[in-house]
């Protein structure tokens, strides 16, 4: 136990180290697509705590996100410290979590989910109606970096890449943890979890406190990252979707799964984009359903049968 | 008699315009072995939800060891030693029979780490005979090992009162022999037990006292025999026909 614990560890240091020296290879191109990933990463690694490990469908992504987006962006324009801005924006969301969580999580199923997905719109007409605070519908800019366009391409991906790998490390403790077995309880039998003593509602807000803080503190980056946001831009319901669908690409529940689905989410967006202008949205649609029909479980549950059948072979 | 570990009183619980439990009065010693029965849908699964906060109590008070729990959250009530098993099993079916036996010994057992924990478990596990299961994912278990699950389950969260709801229902009568053998352990352990039963059998060789339900009203309680002879129990279970008859025959 404790030497695969130790494992864990060194695999998950060699695994950021290696992402983190990309910038001596990758142009702008490839540096925007990598912090792209990692911001999906980001989205997806959080959803994994509700939506994975609790098995409770939120699709408040989109509203973590534009909350942290227009903290950290408001912040920005009021010459608070870049780095301050998107701690506040993620803790912004965090907060908001706990307070929705109180609200909502004794919804399940599909009351839980309509619930989450309206939370973003409720967001968004909050930020229309303040325009002297946020701009309103006519979207805010954000102050500019005094980088070079090279050395900005870089800044942002160590910065996403360094908050995909702090999610990573705290969603690596939450796993092992007793918070990890409580929720792998509440997601198979919550009414029995609750009899054998699982606080049930501690543990259920906690997977959504934490679904929230990273996303904020993305969403804050990302406002740095475009210099330039709006409300229908960071409240966008893909956002809220995406999480969702990279994790079922590949693996509910698992540690790896959202990153091999982030990875697999932006090269469809990228081949399906290129190839199908007109109707990328409808062929990637396809393709999605597809996955999601045959590979339940996610890639992640491929990989892991073929290594049991040559284990057997 | 032992100072009172339980005490209801006067305990409610509607649904609507139902009284499902309508002001039950008991109390259970430290150490008792009690039986709970009366025909079906008399409330006696939604008492014990009622107990465990489950269907908190709409009035009444109860009262476990000196300190009021009718308000408390289930899992609090679980935390101070109140365990149940469901008639209707209840695993966590994916996870293995150790990981099942394990989140009772560390939610509700005091268990101090996961370590710790599983060895509770496993020793919970060896009790109730599921030991070479430990590994198997609870849903491949045979209903009498999931009931047996059941019990390793509660018992690993350390009670201080097991109410076993219908352990024995749909078992045969060499695994209900098992199970009755595993219960006398229990008690010889020092744990307070109240047993939900249908069969009679099972109520008669291990209670020292029964309370009977009908329609959510208790309408008898006492030495087991003695119980079950009383005209209002024969009447709720078989009719008053039935009850007039026995009495003329026997006046």
């Amino acid at each position: 136990m404790t030497r695969n614990v130790i494992t864990t560890w060194i695999a998950f240091a060699v695994g950021i180290a290696l992402c983190a020296v990309l910038p001596i290879f990758g142009g702008n191109y490839t540096l925007r697509l990598a912090t792209t990933v990692a911001m999906y990463a980001v989205l997806a690694q959080s959803w994994n705590f509700i939506g994975g490990l609790a098995a409770y469908p939120s699709f408040a992504t989109a509203a973590f996100f534009g909350l942290g987006a227009y903290i950290s962006a408001v912040l920005q324009t009021k010459g608070v410290p870049l780095y301050w801005t998107w701690v506040l924006g993620g803790l912004g969301a965090a907060l908001f979590a706990a307070f929705l969580g109180g609200a909502i999580l004794h919804l399940r199923g599909h009351y839980f989910a309509i619930a989450s997905l309206v939370v973003a719109e409720v967001l968004r007409e909050l930020i229309n109606t303040t325009p002297d605070l946020t701009g309103g519908g006519m979207g805010l800019n954000v102050p500019a970096l005094k980088m070079s366009v090279g050395e900005q391409a870089q800044f942002f991906y160590h910065a996403m890449l360094a908050l995909f790998a702090i999610s990573l490390a705290t969603a690596i403790f939450v796993h092992r943890g007793k918070s990890g077995f409580a929720l792998q309880c509440i997601k198979q039998n919550e009414d029995a979890a609750s009899i054998l003593g699982v606080n049930a509602y501690a543990y259920k807000s906690l997977a959504f406190v934490l679904s929230a803080v990273f996303v904020g503190a993305a969403g804050g980056m990302y406002a740095t990252w475009t210099r330039y946001i709006d409300p229908t831009d960071v409240f966008d319901v893909l956002l809220s979707v995406k999480p969702l669908v990279m994790v079922l690409l590949g693996g509910v529940g698992t540690l790896l799964g959202p990153v091999v689905g982030a990875f697999i989410l932006l090269a469809l967006e990228e081949v399906v984009w290129r190839n199908f202008l007109t109707m990328h949205a409808a062929a990637l649609g396809v393709i999605i359903v597809a996955l999601v029909l045959y590979l339940p479980n996610g890639l992640m549950s491929l990989v892991r049968e073929i290594a049991r059948r040559r284990g057997r072979a | 008699m032992r100072g009172a570990l339980l005490e209801l009183e006067g305990v409610e619980r509607r649904f609507g315009g139902l009284k499902a439990v309508d002001g039950v009065t008991v109390s259970i010693a430290r150490g008792e072995i009690i039986g709970l029965i009366g025909p079906n849908g008399a409330g006696k699964t939604t008492l014990i939800n009622t107990i465990t906060g489950v269907h908190p109590a709409t009035a009444g008070r109860i009262v476990f060891e000196g300190r009021d729990i009718t308000r408390l959250k289930p899992h609090v009530i679980a935390g101070l030693g109140l365990a149940r098993t469901f008639q209707i099993v209840q695993p966590f079916p994916a996870m293995t029979v150790l990981e099942n036996v394990t989140a009772g010994a560390l939610f509700a057992g005091g268990a101090p780490t996961m370590k710790a924990a599983q060895e509770a478990a496993m020793e919970r596990l060896e009790f109730t005979g599921l030991a070479a299961h430990a590994s198997k994912p609870a849903s491949t278990l045979t209903l009498a090992q999931r009931k047996r699950l059941e019990l390793a389950k509660s018992l690993a969260m350390k009670p201080r009162l097991l109410m076993l709801d219908e352990v024995n229902a749909g078992l045969n009568s060499s695994e209900v022999d098992d199970a009755l053998d595993i219960i006398r352990r229990i008690a010889a352990s020092g744990v307070t037990i109240l047993v939900v039963e249908h069969l009679m059998k099972v109520v008669l060789s291990v209670s020292q006292r029964i309370i009977v339900l009908h329609h959510g009203q208790l309408i008898a309680e006492g030495e087991p025999k003695a119980v079950l002879s009383s005209p209002a129990v024969i009447e709720a279970y078989l009719g008053s026909r039935y009850a007039d008859r026995i009495a003329g025959g026997a006046g």
